[in-house]
Order: structure tokens, then C-alpha cells, then sequence
């Protein structure tokens, strides 16, 4: 957390070009894993990741099959080749954290109670990390359980904002994340008004942290857009799309 | 992948009824108020072996924490820091439900949680711990047993964690002909900048309480572990469990543990100054 240099320049904007409300760019692609029951591929800034849903299906082991609901698997898993220096294929106890709280923030928007001893399987896989991978990994998952027809209250976009040189930005980048002093990464369910994950690095005041809950909160919103268009754009087309818009 | 033991506690649905009902007149069933802490009580240096050691009772629950301090290679990209290790096992005597075998995902949530409120707030000023920058540095341990489990381990074992830390004497390590890391014998305190509290709310219900016991985690909705510093700014905080917030339960929930952590941190102070 040492601050070697400026991250912000003299017109206000950041080491990528953005200024401090702007999102990277954001691409989802729904349906590309064609084995699975529903999937997604996001491009977010650098980040490149694959989430594949299964399920509903029958529970392997059987005793986790549960009575009244659907057991909910989620496993976020980064790729050797992800990072700088080569990750180590086996699940890190970071992974395995990010995998629970990934988990937490989608089951709030599930109907598991339709699909009673069954399990349905998220699998997130990160083939480039780009700072913020949680974030983008919980955007895509959250569209391809869309793509595999579950019932849903609400869909949930994910977003970091944090502190960079003494200013509150928006969606932190790998940079910022490395040599900010915070990072706060959200996902919130835009219909229901309901934070699902929330996790905080790094100091910040009564003040910072409000505002940067606010601004995290309005990051969402935009990527809930972005993942509204990419349903529409795979189940409507373009046409669909324009009209709507109009 | 795996589900976990602690989280499976079952408690009855009538008891669970009562306890919601009770929590929605304000009132908990232990007769605490929703935001009551159980009383906390630290003993310190009761591992001899250890270069700092604590056990914290939160109620029921209570943990043991040590430190170990050695010499080791830094970590890559900190090659001039002292490294700082955190771990946290919840033993098998702590619960009926616990069994021996490698860490569940909830141990690692809670290790990681714990470490992140240490670190995060800078307590352990580790750019002090560097003895051959780049080659020889400080390692410090602190390891924490959980000996009993009556809920909010997150909170009991940071507490734990940072009385040890602010108790501990480390040995004072000294580098010879620029080579050489020689134990001198004798000690020093640790160099520490501020006291990171951490404070845990859950939800049950609509209602936001403090310091949940197995029970009422059992029952939880929600959960919040939020972390401040000695200026009452927050330095780290983890949403857990499957339920959710509203952002004004969490600005609610930010400024109760800046209050809260603030009458716990006097607290600490008081019972590590005691009989030191």
C-alpha cells in the first residue's frame, strides 16, 4: 500500500485515461459454453473471464441434497496463465473465500426453493485477472443463471469503487488496487435495493465511506444495463433491442 | 465447494420462532439488548513459550492467541516489510460440531477476515521489521485456537489477535558484518501504530443486533464484520451469510461499530495495561 506514484494526473484522469466516475469498458456475451445449461463471458477492462452454469441437477454427494431448496455450488477458480507470475493451479485460500462470498451474493436472488433436491453449479473461471475479477466474476455468473432459465428475484451486477490518491474513484483497475488505498467491492440487486456482497480493504473515514458506497451503488446500476442489453441482445436480437430503447 | 459444520447448527423451529419475536420487541433471548456485547475478558501471557499470548473469553466463546516471532525471507513485492502470518483453526473441542480435518471454507473466511482488519489498519508497523532488506526479515506468527464456539468467532478471535500483539515482547534480532542474523537475547516491543477493532453485526429479521451467540447465528440473515482503527476510520470490512442489506442498514451498521469499536478499544486498553 505504499504510494510510489501519481495515479491520478493534473486533468483528473487515471492511469488507464478514465475519469474517476467511468466504468472500464464492459462486454458480455451470453450462451458461449455450449455444453453447459447457461453461460457468460465478460470482458471487463482487462479482464476476460467464463462463468458456466449446470443445473438444476441431481446432488453428487447425495446427502447434500437438501428437503426444501436447491443447494447452491459456487466455485471461482483463476488460471495459471491469469496473472503476472504463474498462478498455481490449485485453489488458493483466497479463491476459496471468494467462492463463498460469490455464492452469498448470488443466493439472495435465487428462487432455491423451487428446485428442491437439486443443486445447480456456478463455475467462474478467470483466464485473465485485471483487478476486479470478483466483481466481473459475480456480473457474469449472475447473467449466465439468466441464460440457464432460473427462476430469479432480481439479477446482480457487481462493482468496486475505492480510494486513489485521496480521491474516491470508480471500478479500481489492477493498478489502483496494487497502489490505492482502498477498495471496496459491492454487488447490489438494483430491483429489490439489497447489497449482497460487500468487502472493504483499506482506511477510509465516516465520509469516504459513505461516498464510496454511493458511488460503488451507482457503478452497479450501469453494469446491470449492460447486462440487461446482453440477455436482450441473445434472446431478441438487435430489433428487439432498438424498439425497446424507443 | 464443501458446506460447512458450524453453519449447519440446527435449532428448533419453536425456539427460532420465539427468538425472532423476541428480537422484533427488542429484546434477545439471553435478556441482552440488541446492541449488547457479551462481557469480554482477556488474560494475558498465559503461554509462557510464546513472544505474546492471549485468551479471550466473549461469553461463551473464547479463543487463545500466540505469537511466534522468527527470522525469514520477506514476502515478493514487500521484500523490504517484516511478513506478518495470521491463521486461525477452530479445534475440535469447541464444538460438537467441529471435526478435525483440513480447513473448512468458513475457517478460511474467518482466518482471512481476522488478518484482514490486522493489516489492512497497518497495526504492525512492518516497515520496522526489515533486518537485510530484500533477504532477512522479521516473521511474525500470531495463530489463534479456538477452544470454545458460542458464536461471533470473527470478533472474539481479532480481539484475541490484538491483545497478543499488544502484549507480546519481541526478541531483538541483530545483523552482523552485513551477513549474519544473531538472536541478541533480548526483547523489544513491537512496533505498533493502532488498535483495529473489529465490531459484528447480524441480521435476524429486520432487526440489526450485535455479538450473535451459535443460536442466534444459526438463525442469522445476514452478517457484517466491520473493522476500525484508532481514529475511527474503518480499515476492513466482509459482508457474510446469504441474506442481504440495505445501504442504510449498512451506513447504520458503519456507524454503530465506529461507537462500538471505540468502547471495546477502551476496554482493551484497560485490561492489557492491567498486571503489564
Amino acid at each position: 500500500m505504499v504510494q510510489t506514484r501519481s495515479l491520478i494526473d493534473e486533468h483528473g484522469l487515471r492511469t488507464d485515461g478514465r475519469t474517476m466516475d467511468e466504468l472500464r469498458n464492459v462486454k458480455i456475451q451470453v450462451g458461449i459454453v455450449k455444453n453447459a445449461d447457461g453461460s457468460a463471458y465478460i470482458e471487463f477492462g482487462k479482464n476476460r473471464i467464463v462463468a458456466a452454469v449446470y443445473g438444476p441437477r441431481e446432488v453428487h454427494p447425495k446427502h447434500m441434497a437438501q428437503p426444501d431448496r436447491c443447494v447452491l455450488r459456487c466455485r471461482y477458480h483463476m488460471s495459471p496463465f491469469s496473472t503476472d507470475t504463474r498462478k498455481n493451479p490449485a485453489p488458493s485460500r483466497r479463491e476459496v473465500e471468494i467462492s463463498k462470498v460469490m455464492r452469498e451474493a448470488l443466493e439472495p436472488a435465487l428462487m432455491l426453493e423451487d428446485y428442491p433436491r437439486a443443486a445447480i453449479d456456478v463455475f467462474v473461471e478467470v483466464l485473465q485477472a485485471d483487478g476486479g475479477s470478483r466483481c466481473a466474476g459475480i456480473t457474469a455468473a449472475s447473467v449466465a443463471l439468466a441464460d440457464a432459465g432460473i427462476n430469479m428475484r432480481d439479477i446482480v451486477p457487481a462493482c468496486a469503487a475505492g480510494k486513489v490518491d485521496g480521491k474516491i474513484v470508480l471500478d479500481i483497475n489492477d493498478v489502483e488496487d496494487k497502489e490505492g488505498s482502498a477498495d471496496m467491492p459491492l454487488a447490489y440487486m438494483p430491483h429489490l435495493d439489497r447489497v449482497t456482497l460487500l468487502q472493504l480493504d483499506g482506511i477510509l473515514n465516516q465520509e469516504e465511506f459513505n461516498e464510496c458506497l454511493d458511488k460503488a451503488l451507482q457503478g452497479c446500476k450501469m453494469i446491470y444495463e449492460i447486462q440487461r442489453r446482453a440477455l436482450i441482445q441473445k434472446y431478441f436480437g438487435d430489433e428487439q433491442e432498438l424498439k425497446e430503447e424507443s | 465447494m464443501s458446506s460447512s459444520k458450524r453453519s449447519t447448527i440446527i435449532v428448533e423451529h419453536l425456539r427460532k420462532q420465539q427468538m425472532r419475536e423476541a428480537i422484533s420487541r427488542s429484546k434477545r433471548l439471553d435478556g441482552r439488548d440488541l446492541d449488547e456485547m457479551r462481557t469480554l475478558e482477556i488474560e494475558l501471557g498465559i503461554i509462557g513459550k510464546a513472544d505474546g499470548s492471549s485468551r479471550v473469553r466473549l461469553g461463551n466463546s473464547e479463543v487463545v492467541a500466540g505469537v511466534k516471532v522468527e527470522t525469514g525471507t520477506p514476502f515478493e513485492g514487500l521484500e523490504n516489510k517484516g511478513a506478518l502470518i495470521l491463521s486461525a483453526e477452530v479445534l475440535p473441542i469447541a464444538s460438537p460440531y467441529v471435526e478435525p480435518g483440513p480447513p473448512d471454507e468458513e475457517t478460511i473466511e474467518l482466518a482471512r477476515v481476522v488478518d484482514r482488519g490486522v493489516r489492512e489498519s497497518e497495526m504492525v508497523d512492518l516497515d520496522k521489521l526489515a533486518l537485510i532488506p530484500g533477504k532477512v526479515v522479521y516473521t511474525i506468527f500470531v495463530d489463534c485456537s479456538i477452544i470454545n464456539y458460542d458464536g461471533n468467532l470473527f470478533d472474539a478471535s481479532s480481539y484475541a489477535v490484538v491483545s497478543a500483539l499488544m502484549s507480546s515482547k519481541l526478541p531483538v534480532f541483530e545483523v552482523q558484518d552485513g551477513e549474519a542474523v544473531v538472536n541478541t537475547g533480548k526483547k523489544m516491543d513491537p512496533p505498533l501504530t493502532t488498535i483495529p477493532v473489529s465490531i459484528t453485526a447480524v441480521k435476524i429479521g429486520d432487526s440489526v443486533i450485535l455479538d450473535p451467540t451459535a443460536e442466534e447465528e444459526a438463525c442469522m440473515d445476514a452478517r457484517i464484520t466491520i473493522t476500525t482503527n484508532s481514529e475511527g476510520k474503518f480499515a476492513a470490512l466482509q459482508k457474510g451469510s446469504t441474506g442481504s442489506f440495505t445501504i442504510d442498514e449498512i451506513k447504520k451498521a458503519a456507524e454503530i461499530a465506529r461507537i462500538k469499536g471505540e468502547e471495546v478499544r477502551t476496554k482493551i486498553k484497560e485490561l492489557t495495561s492491567n498486571g503489564h
